[in-house]
């Protein structure tokens, strides 16, 4: 079992900021090298009767593209991100409640659901919205070679065969979320699986370490 | 998701402080917020921050056939996007009057005031032209709303380039970015629109209302102009009474305003430029403030790739073993595929000598097919017992 061809894998620098909008409640800026989105969160608020839950708060994602009208592309990621997002909020301490999460894309350059979950719990974060635990989204790609590629960018994602998404959990490194694109085989499901547990590892710390930025002055 | 109400005494207090001439955040009656324009990576992507209030602009180009009566003119697209990102008060999909009332704005304030050269955006006379669409979208909505979108979609009309085009006899070629230079728009003038805000029936004037400010006010007056002293839109919304001079005097001061962003826009265009020029990477990631406490930048990281290996074998051991597989499919005839047996049929219908005859001739059917199989899964079910062996465990 060959594991990654390119000896030494890397992810692409990334960086991220809160609160840098008045108006909603949470928001952040993740970007992963050209790759950058925007999230903001509002809640919890007051939810319409039609859409209420209650014993749960109901989340709502929306997902805007830079030009045109969001498609069906749009509506499936927007799932993805909120299965990942339900399984980690507490959405039992507010009843009859909602949550909005919307993430703005401002440029794509490869990995962008990968980009869409961290910005996502980034902004959740801000938003001081209790969660069982964090989560970090991580994109594989293999190449024609048999190569695979961690945070590829879209001229990778575009010669690659296969293109996984993962949402992995701060507690135990467990998959939350998958999502693939394209033919591959179960040792290299399972290679891409490893490999992004391990690349979970460092945004976590990188999560870890903003937070412990951001709160090291008392106000 | 609705937005909170303003309150009586904040109400009051703002109107009374107008009156004594002093605005919630210090400004003097005639001053603008902090305008910071950025861009983004690709040409065409501009960011506005008027104070608090954020806009994203974006141009991109797609050929089209021209519209019948006019085949010499490209066309210009805009659009406007309430993200519900901000405001509470914003809801998808939903055309409010806000929105119409922008956008109706912005198009009469760029389009009917012919800032872009549509002829220029020809290539083929009634066939193909150019189609520039402008998507901004709404990010922070601290008040302004119009003139943040008048900067950023002019900045960013500026900034684009479309790629070259060759035409050869009929042959017309776009060229890529990496074959050939894009090339800017021709843009005659940059119109810029100044919002007032009035209060107490016209005895009070603010330029460039913050969010509260906008919630007591009577009365809206829009002047778009270019640096050059034109107007090119006038627009008074709220039902309020001006008289001629007081409009007078809000052109004048709607000039100096327009000729000093003018400006604004014009250094940071020309600092985007350079950048570029010199090679460097530009972007909303370099134009994250690192300084500030709640932004963080980590570098090309390199991954511990050293126990991945038995990690990915540990899933393998760890993981149960994958179901049983279905038996590979069998072509019983032409443009048809069988796999497994089916299910008995469990309707209890009564006529059952029927049942059973069409059984015994299936029987003859499928053993003579068995027969003709060379290699078949199913084949060693099917010899065995004419029993309904089910595709797939449903429960």
């Amino acid at each position: 079992m060959e594991v990654c061809g390119s000896s030494n894998p890397t992810l692409r620098e990334f960086g991220s900021e809160q609160n840098l909008l008045s108006r909603p409640d949470g928001s952040s800026s993740f970007v992963q090298g050209d790759t950058s989105v925007l999230a903001g969160v509002y809640g919890p608020a007051e939810v319409k009767v039609s859409k209420e839950i209650y014993d749960r708060a109901t989340l709502e994602v929306v997902i805007q593209t830079k030009v045109g009208l969001p498609s069906v592309k749009e509506r499936a990621r927007e799932q993805c991100v909120r299965e990942t997002c339900e399984a980690a909020l507490l959405s039992t301490l507010n009843p009859r409640s909602s949550l909005t999460l919307i993430l703005q894309v401002v440029h794509d350059d490869g990995s962008l659901l990968a980009c869409f979950l961290n910005a996502a719990c980034m902004a959740l974060m801000d938003a001081g919205l209790p969660m069982s635990c964090l989560f970090a989204g991580v994109t594989c790609a293999i190449d024609g070679d048999g190569r695979i590629i961690i945070d590829p960018s879209a001229v990778q994602e575009k010669e690659s065969r296969a293109l996984m998404t993962f949402a992995i959990d701060s507690k135990e490194r467990r998959v939350m979320m998958s999502s693939t694109k394209g033919s591959f085989t179960v040792h290299e499901l399972h290679q891409c699986v490893a490999i992004s547990q391990k690349a979970s590892d460092n945004i976590f710390e990188f999560y870890r370490e903003s937070v412990r930025r951001r709160y090291s002055k008392s106000v | 998701m609705r937005d909170t109400p303003l309150s009586n005494c904040e109400r009051d207090f703002i109107l009374k402080a107008i009156e004594e001439k002093r605005r919630l955040d210090g400004r003097q009656t005639y001053d603008y917020r902090n305008i910071k324009i950025s861009f983004g990576t690709d040409y065409g992507c501009c960011f506005v921050d008027l104070g608090k209030t954020r806009v994203m602009a974006q141009v991109s180009c797609e050929l089209i056939t021209p519209k019948e009566n006019r085949p010499n003119d490209g066309i210009m697209f805009f659009n406007i996007e309430l993200s519900p990102m901000a405001s509470p008060a914003f809801e998808t999909g939903r055309q409010s009057e806000l929105m119409v009332k922008l956008n109706r704005q912005l198009e009469r304030c760029l389009r009917n005031s012919k800032c872009i050269d549509t002829e220029s955006l020809c290539v083929v006379s009634g066939e193909k032209v150019w189609q520039i669409r402008v998507d901004v979208h709404l990010l922070n909505h601290d008040g302004n709303l119009m003139d943040a979108t008048s900067i950023a979609a002019i900045t960013a009309l500026c900034h684009f380039r479309r790629p070259d085009v060759g035409i050869q006899g009929e042959d017309v070629t776009v060229y890529s970015t990496e074959e050939r230079d894009p090339i800017p728009l021709s843009i005659y003038h940059m119109p810029i629109s100044v919002s007032f805000s009035f209060f107490q029936q016209g005895t009070y004037l603010l330029v460039d209302p913050c969010d509260r400010e906008e919630r007591v006010m009577d009365g809206l007056l829009m002047i778009a102009m270019n640096k050059h002293r034109e107007i090119c839109s006038i627009q008074s919304s709220g039902g309020i009474m001006l008289l001629k001079d007081q409009v007078l005097r809000c052109s004048k001061i709607a000039s100096v305003k327009v000729s000093e962003i003018t400006e604004l826009i014009n250094r940071a265009l020309e600092n985007d430029k350079k950048v570029r020029k010199a090679g460097g990477r530009c972007g909303f990631a370099e134009s994250m403030p690192q300084e500030r406490i709640t932004a963080l930048k980590t570098h090309v990281s390199p991954l511990e790739m050293t126990d991945v290996e038995e990690k990915a074998n540990e899933i393998v051991l760890r993981a149960e073993a994958p179901p049983q597989t279905v038996p590979s499919p069998v072509l019983p005839g032409p443009g048809t595929g069988q796999v497994g047996e089916g299910l008995q049929s469990s309707w209890g219908l009564e006529e059952e000598e029927e049942e059973e005859e069409e059984e015994e001739e299936e029987e003859e059917e499928q053993q003579h097919k068995a027969e003709e199989e060379v290699t078949c899964v199913a084949e060693e079910k099917r010899g065995v017992k004419m029993q309904p062996v089910p595709i797939s465990r449903w429960q």
